[in-house]
C-alpha cells in the first residue's frame, strides 16, 4: 500500500493506493482456465487509533485500486492506518503519518 | 396522513413525490415520519448486495427503495475512458447528514462496486477507481436521515489501438 | 470510382484483414483529443506503478538469491551500485560484456552474476501472467528508471557497437515482414495518424513524439492491469504485427530500444508512466 496523508484546509487527505488483483472471477488466463474472484472485501481507516472510515467493495473496483478520503480535523503528525481485508481472508495494513502538503 | 400500505406509498412515491420529499427533507420534515427506508437499519455488511447482477437488483437487496435525483450529490467521473479498466469517480455530498455513499455501474456484470461507511468526523466526499465493461451509467446514491439521493453519468469506453 | 473511393475500398479490404485497425486516419475530433487528455490527466497522479517501484526498491537491496547478496553493487552504466540517471544513458556497451545492453538486459546480468539466479529461468518469463504480482525484472526496472525521472535522455554513440547498434535498430524499424508486410514504420513512420483513438506517435526520427515516448517507459499500463516494460512493448507490436515472437534481450529487441533511445536523447525521463 502507498498511503499519502496531507492536511489541506482543515481536512486530512488520504490517499491510498493498493497492490491486489481485484480479480472478478469472470475473467480467463492466457490458456483459457478461470481465474477465480479475489477481490478486497472491506477496507477500514483510523486516525490514531480512531475509526474514521469503512467501506465495503465488490469486484466492479479497479485493480490496484485508489481509494481517497477527507478526515475533518486532524493534525500534522497524526498516524493514518489502513488495513484490508480479501475474500481470501488475506489482509494487510500499512499506516503514514500527516504532513503539511510539499510547498509548490 | 392516512394509514397506506407500504407498497402504495412506495408507488405514489415513486411518481415524484420523491423530488418535492426531498426538498421537504432538507427543510427537516423528517419529523413527520415519512420515513422510506426500512426500519431496520442496514448495517448488516449488505455483502449479497454486491452479488446482485442488475442496478436494480441490487438497490432491492440494500433495501433502497425510493431514490431522488438531487443536484447536492456531485458525481465527477470522465466523459470517455480511454481504459474501462479505470474509471476516476468521485462523489461529494452536500446533504446534512450523509452516513453513506453507494457506487453503482450500469451495465456492469457486478453493478455495486463500493458502500463507504461516513463515520463521524468523515466529510461526504470520497474518491475510488472502478472498472467498466462497457459505456454505461455511473450512478452515485448517498443516505441521509434515512434517505436516499442519486446523481448519475454517462462514462463512455474505448478499446485502445490495436486491441489492447 | 473516384480516387477516394478507390482508397477507401482499399482501406476497408485491409481493415477487414486486420481485426480492430483502421488504416491510420486523420487526428480524432478535437472534443474527443480533449476528453482523453482529461482522462488522462484525471488517473496522472496515484500511478499504480508506484507500487512496482516500492517493491523494486525492496528487491534492489535485499540479499537474495544463491549467493545472497543485494544488488547494491549492480553497475547500469554509471558505475557500481550508482542507480540515479542510469536509465537515462541505456541501452549502452558495457565492457564486461563486450555487448551494448538495454536496461532489462543489465539487470538480469546483475542478478545473475551478483545475486547467482539462473539466467534461463529469468528470461523464460520476465512479464508477469494475468492476476500475478510483477515480476522482479519488471519492479527493478521500475525502480531503476524511476531513479532517472528527470535526466536528461542521453544514449550514447560513443562507441562502435553503439554506433552499429542505432543502425541496425533503423533497418529493422523500416523492415517490412509477417503476413500484414508491415514494418514499425507502418504505423509509426509519421506524425498525425491514429488506430482508432489512439494517437500513433511517430518514432522514426528525433522529435517531440520520439522523446516523450521513450521517456515514459517502463509505464503501468492500464489495459494490463500491470507495469510494463519496454522490452514488452516492443513484444506486443511484434504480436500485434503478427510477427515472429520476439526473444527477450535478444539482439533485435536491444537494437530497436537503441534506435528508440538514440532518437529520444534530449529528452526528459518521467517513467514510469501510466498509459491506457
Amino acid at each position: 500500500m502507498r498511503i499519502r496523508a496531507t492536511l489541506r484546509s482543515g481536512r486530512i487527505e488520504v490517499r491510498v493506493l493498493i497492490a491486489h488483483p481485484m480479480e472478478t472471477g469472470l475473467r480467463k488466463d492466457e490458456a483459457g482456465n478461470p481465474i477465480p474472484a479475489w477481490y478486497i472485501t472491506d477496507v477500514t481507516a483510523r486516525v490514531n487509533d480512531r475509526i474514521v472510515m469503512k467501506t465495503a467493495w465488490g469486484t466492479a473496483v479497479s485493480k490496484d485500486p485508489l481509494l481517497v478520503f477527507h478526515v475533518l480535523g486532524g493534525a500534522v503528525g497524526d498516524r493514518v492506518t489502513v488495513d484490508w481485508i480479501d475474500n481470501r481472508g488475506d489482509r494487510r495494513t500499512d499506516e503514514a503519518t500527516v504532513v503539511a502538503p510539499a510547498s509548490p | 396522513m392516512p394509514h397506506v400500505s407500504r407498497r402504495r406509498r412506495r408507488a405514489i412515491l415513486n411518481r415524484g413525490l420523491g423530488i418535492a420529499l426531498g426538498v421537504a427533507a432538507r427543510a427537516g420534515l423528517g419529523a413527520i415520519g415519512l420515513g422510506v427506508r426500512d426500519a431496520d437499519a442496514q448495517e448488516a455488511p449488505d455483502r449479497d448486495a454486491f452479488a446482485a447482477r442488475s442496478v436494480a437488483d441490487a438497490l432491492a437487496r440494500l433495501r433502497i427503495l425510493d431514490v431522488a435525483d438531487s443536484p447536492d450529490v456531485l458525481l465527477d467521473a470522465p466523459d470517455i475512458a480511454e481504459n474501462g479498466a479505470v474509471v476516476p469517480v468521485s462523489v461529494r455530498s452536500r446533504i446534512a447528514h450523509t452516513d453513506a455513499i453507494f457506487v453503482l455501474l450500469d451495465r456492469n456484470p457486478f453493478p455495486l462496486a463500493a458502500r463507504v461507511d461516513i463515520l463521524d468526523g468523515l466529510a461526504p466526499d470520497v474518491a475510488l477507481r472502478v472498472k467498466m465493461a462497457e459505456t454505461a451509467a455511473v450512478i452515485a446514491i448517498v443516505r441521509a436521515d434515512g434517505r436516499y439521493w442519486r446523481a448519475q453519468r454517462d462514462v463512455k469506453i474505448t478499446i485502445g489501438g490495436c486491441g489492447g | 470510382m473516384t480516387r477516394g473511393t478507390a482508397v477507401a475500398a482499399t482501406a476497408i479490404r485491409i481493415a477487414a484483414v486486420l481485426p480492430g485497425l483502421a488504416w491510420p486516419a486523420a487526428p480524432a475530433a478535437p472534443s474527443t483529443h480533449e476528453a482523453i487528455e482529461d482522462y488522462r490527466a484525471r488517473i496522472a497522479d496515484d500511478n499504480p506503478a508506484e507500487l512496482a517501484v516500492a517493491k523494486g526498491a525492496s528487491l534492489w537491496r535485499e540479499a537474495r538469491g544463491p549467493r545472497g547478496a543485494s544488488l547494491g553493487r549492480c553497475d547500469l552504466g554509471l558505475g557500481p551500485g550508482i542507480v540515479a540517471g542510469a536509465a537515462a544513458r541505456l541501452p549502452r556497451w558495457f565492457a564486461d560484456t563486450g555487448a551494448v545492453m538495454d536496461l532489462e538486459a543489465r539487470i538480469v546480468h546483475c542478478m545473475t552474476t551478483l545475486q547467482g539466479f539462473d539466467r534461463e529461468t529469468l528470461i523464460a518469463k520476465p512479464f508477469a501472467g494475468a492476476a500475478e504480482p510483477t515480476t522482479d525484472i519488471e519492479a527493478i526496472a521500475a525502480f531503476v528508471v524511476d531513479a532517472a525521472r528527470g535526466a536528461t535522455i542521453d544514449v550514447p554513440q560513443e562507441r562502435p557497437e553503439e554506433v552499429a547498434a542505432y543502425r541496425r535498430g533503423r533497418a529493422l524499424f523500416h523492415y517490412r515482414a509477417g503476413p500484414y508486410d508491415f514494418s514499425c514504420a507502418s504505423c509509426h513512420g509519421s506524425a498525425g495518424h491514429r488506430i482508432r483513438l489512439q494517437e500513433l506517435p511517430d518514432l522514426s526520427r528525433p522529435g517531440p513524439t520520439a522523446r516523450a515516448t521513450y521517456a515514459t517507459w517502463p509505464a503501468y499500463r492500464v489495459s494490463q492491469g500491470a507495469l510494463r516494460t519496454l522490452e514488452w512493448r516492443l513484444a506486443d507490436c511484434f504480436r500485434q504485427q503478427r510477427w515472429p515472437r520476439l526473444r527477450y534481450l535478444s539482439p533485435v529487441a536491444i537494437d530497436l530500444a537503441t534506435f528508440l533511445g538514440v532518437n529520444a536523447n534530449g529528452g526528459t525521463m518521467d517513467a514510469p508512466g501510466l498509459k491506457r
